[in-house]
């Protein structure tokens, strides 16, 4: 009984190295099996576009993966983006008489978009930690509050940005630097900061810490409310960074903007082998989920070999076996 | 008494690993009698229990049903031949209803339950009982004392012939213990043999009508109704060396480092106050209950708290273990794998995360932490097969030591140390002990929580016992002693005249 204690450990211990890359090797996989089904698929173009879109997604992804890290959850992103994009669209509207065109009315609006991502990040933040009322709960309310308030917003149709400050904030999607696009730039920085935060400050170390225990965790003097209350501001002032990025490209929100986007960015944390109950995460292999979600769409567009319909079942099934993995990896 | 024994151990021992727990013991229980099992904590009484229950196998040995090889390998067989084990944790699904949770796995009816059917028996049982809980009642609202009935109530329901009772007055006021005397002389009437167990030895002479006092893994003393008294028992339960395991103590005291007033932790804590001086280790004991861990856990600002504390003389007002921490306060909790440890975590990830300020800002430095856990790995003696595993796979000796070397990364002046060696084999006790007399050395000032009663005497300059939440006495140099430490845990009488 003692003996098969002792060696069972060192094999365990062994094993999140290679599963650690199994994410890593099918994103591989997707883009060779990519570049042999069209030849498009590595143009710049294409991986542009990929990516760019990813980045919405990826953003978000990457405040969530330190949110279920610490043992949390936000299901209102999708709706809590489509908010900000609205307030954020209004916001530069109603000041564009005062203001004029001009590049201090976009930072002005992407001000807003901050602020009140970071306000909608707080209150998801305080209702978990000092109204105690379970994460799923709170953001599944929150959810649906966000998601009404921008219909009524809109009232019900769309809420659409003037004409000429489109054609001016447009280049922060379309343009870039080093014929990367900024989407993309932004993201990568993002995603630079969230894993040196994961992996080298204490506040990503406390949000694994409180994530495996949160009892040990306060016992150890670390500062569990307060902490957990920075995952959901954090993950806030992503979406509301994200939405800075989003809104140029359609110039517009509606009761419709950043549908099932919570589950794709929970879905792509998922995959990226960071664990849904808490106490390990990720962040690069977050993106590396969010790249294999948006793969899998591109190649099924792209190839022409499985109805593009089907996309959401074979992102499922990968979710689905993402899991598995992660569970026969934590019971062994 | 002439009735042959319902359920018997044979020449019983009992091993876990290389370390035998229980050496050839020789237990009856019989019909229409109640065996009382007294010992310390830690003497093998659970360990007994297990067996008889059929959670635990024997090593070697026989365990007999009516002279015959018991026909169960777990609680759930037993049970089904009428051997019920009433555990301290209960077994009861708090969000059924008490009818439910009485028919739990043998519910009444074919297709669909019969719910009037074993509510009516529900009803029955608990009117037995004497007891005025509803059956519709759900358990999670229900006191710790009513919970006991249940597990009773469902005791009855299975046709229990053997009832074995692990400490069951622990949680139940007095007026429901006299309730539970009346049920155990009723079974006793109708012919069940019964197996009772308490900390309480007043409760023993009132109900026992046979005695076996257990230390160490083995029985040391059988005794039938009125020919031990509860002297006698804890003299027997008590009867032994000190070890040499312990360092020897007597460090220049300095002024005083901690001054406690009147200080509560509700519910249960009430107006505790005592001093503890530099290089002094003060050992508190009392029963599993008495609030000792709650008075620490107020102390370091785990718990709300109220009352006066104060440090080097200066009063201070600690509401966190951040708070705690910066007045030189730690502590260090008995619950290592729930409290202490990030069991799923690396070594080096559990040691620096109570004091991660101090590796660096913004970004921590893991090479300061390799060398602080080689540090520690050297002098707590820390041995890991890898720097890398998850702590959950140390053994219980060196988690403890890891957690000692966290806790002690803060460099605390006053250290609560709660259950310090509990789980731990006497190897690594000795080690730990040494520890602790180290820390009283430099100057720190220590307090030993425990309910191993030869710890207390050996480690402690002074002892407190606590009762009820309450301070039941202080002792210190030759009042040191451990008759005099168990008749203030139990509350037995009086001080008992000293030599």
């Amino acid at each position: 009984m003692s003996d098969a204690a002792v060696q069972k450990p060192a094999r365990t211990a062994q094993l999140p190295g290679l599963s650690a890359l199994g994410p890593l090797l099918a994103l591989i996989l997707l883009v060779v099996l990519g570049a042999f089904l069209n030849d498009n698929f590595l143009s710049q173009g294409n991986i542009t576009n990929v990516l760019a879109r990813s980045a919405f997604i990826g953003m978000i992804a990457v405040g969530m993966t330190f949110v279920i890290t610490s043992g949390g959850l936000d299901l209102s992103v999708g709706s809590m983006a489509a908010f900000v994009a609205g307030v954020m669209i209004l916001a530069m509207n109603a000041l564009l008489p005062a203001m004029g065109v001009g590049v201090p009315l976009i930072l002005a609006g992407m001000a807003v978009a901050l602020v009140v991502g970071l306000l909608a990040g707080l209150a998801n933040g305080l209702l978990v930690t000092q109204a105690r009322i379970e994460p799923f709960i709170v953001t599944l309310g929150t959810m649906g509050i966000f998601r009404s308030l921008i219909t009524w917003l809109a009232d019900g149709g769309t809420i659409s940005l003037d004409f000429a400050v489109r054609q001016l904030y447009r280049p922060v999607y379309y343009s870039g630097l080093f014929g990367i696009a900024w989407p993309i730039l932004v993201f990568a920085v993002v995603a630079i900061a969230g894993q040196i935060a994961m992996r080298h400050t204490r506040f990503g170390r406390y949000c694994e810490a409180i994530g495996s225990n949160d009892k040990v965790a306060r016992y150890s003097a670390v500062g569990v409310d307060g902490v957990r209350l920075m995952t959901y501001v954090l993950l806030g002032l992503l979406v509301g960074l994200a939405t800075i990025m989003y809104v140029p490209r359609l110039g517009s929100a509606s009761g419709s903007t950043g549908t099932l986007w919570e589950l794709e960015a929970i879905a792509a944390v998922i995959i990226g082998g960071t664990a849904l109950k808490g106490g390990y995460g990720r962040v690069w292999g977050t993106v590396v989920g969010v790249l294999i979600l948006s793969l899998i769409d591109n190649i099924l567009i792209l190839a022409d070999l499985v109805s593009p319909y089907l996309n959401g079942t074979i992102q499922g099934v990968i979710i689905v076996l993402a899991v598995v993995l992660q569970r026969g990896k934590s019971s062994a | 008494m002439a009735a042959a024994p319902m359920l018997e151990l044979r020449e019983v021992r009992k091993s876990f690993g290389p370390i035998e727990i229980l050496h050839g013991i020789d237990f009856a229980l019989h019909p229409g009698e109640v065996h009382a099992l007294i010992g310390e904590n830690g003497a093998g009484k659970s360990t007994i229990m297990k067996i008889l229950g059929g959670f635990l196998p024997p090593t070697s040995g026989q365990v007999l049903l009516e002279g015959r090889p018991v026909p169960y390998a777990s609680g759930a067989q037993a049970e089904a031949v009428g051997v019920v084990v009433i555990h301290q944790e209960f077994n009861l699904a708090a969000d059924l209803k008490v009818s439910e949770n009485v028919w739990l796995g043998r519910e009444l009816g074919r297709v669909f339950l019969d719910h009037r059917a074993m509510r009516a028996g529900t009803q029955a049982l608990l009117d037995q009982l004497d007891s005025t809980i509803s059956p519709d009642a759900r358990i999670r609202d229900l006191p710790v004392s009513d919970r006991q009935m249940v597990e009773i109530a469902k005791a009855l329901s299975r046709k229990a012939r053997v009832l074995i009772m692990d400490e069951p007055s622990a949680v139940l006021t007095h007026k429901e213990v006299e309730v539970l005397f009346r049920q155990i002389d009723r079974l006793r009437a109708q012919g069940v043999a019964i197996l009772y167990t308490s900390h309480r030895l007043e409760e023993v002479t009132r109900l026992a009508d046979r005695l076996t006092v257990l230390r160490d893994g083995a029985v040391v003393r059988r005794a039938l109704r009125g020919e031990l008294t509860e002297d006698g028992m804890a003299t027997a339960m008590v009867g032994r060396d000190l070890q040499d395991i312990y360092p020897a103590r007597r460090h220049p005291m300095g002024e005083i480092a901690l001054d406690v007033r009147g200080f509560s932790v509700p519910p249960l804590v009430q107006d505790i106050s005592f001093t503890l001086r530099r290089g002094e280790v003060l050992g508190i004991s009392g029963l599993v209950g008495s609030g000792r861990t709650e008075l620490a856990e107020g102390l370091v600002g785990l718990r709300p708290a109220a009352g006066q504390v104060f440090r080097n003389g200066a009063s201070v007002h600690i509401r966190s273990v951040r708070e705690a921490a910066a007045h030189g306060m730690a502590y260090l909790t008995e619950d290592r794998k729930e409290h202490g440890l990030l069991l799923d975590k690396t070594l080096r990830e559990n040691l620096t995360l109570s004091t991660l300020p101090r590796f660096g800002s913004p970004f921590i430095s893991a090479a300061r932490e390799e060398t602080a856990l080689t540090e520690a790995i050297r002098d707590f003696d820390i041995r890991a097969p890898r720097r890398d595993m998850a702590v959950g796979n140390l053994s219980g000796g060196n988690q403890q030591k890891l957690l000692l070397a966290k806790t002690m990364l803060s460099s605390p002046e006053v250290v609560i140390i709660d259950e310090p060696t509990r789980g731990i084999d006497v190897g690594t006790k000795s080690q730990i002990y040494a520890f602790i007399d180290a820390l009283a050395a430099e100057g720190r000032s220590v307090i030993v929580i425990s309910s191993d009663m030869p710890e207390i005497l050996g480690l402690s300059d002074r002892v407190l016992v606590m009762r009820q939440g309450r301070v039941a006495g202080e002792l210190d140099g030759e009042r040191i002693c451990e008759k005099a430490v168990v008749r203030l845990v139990m509350g037995t009488a009086e001080e008992p005249a000293y030599v």
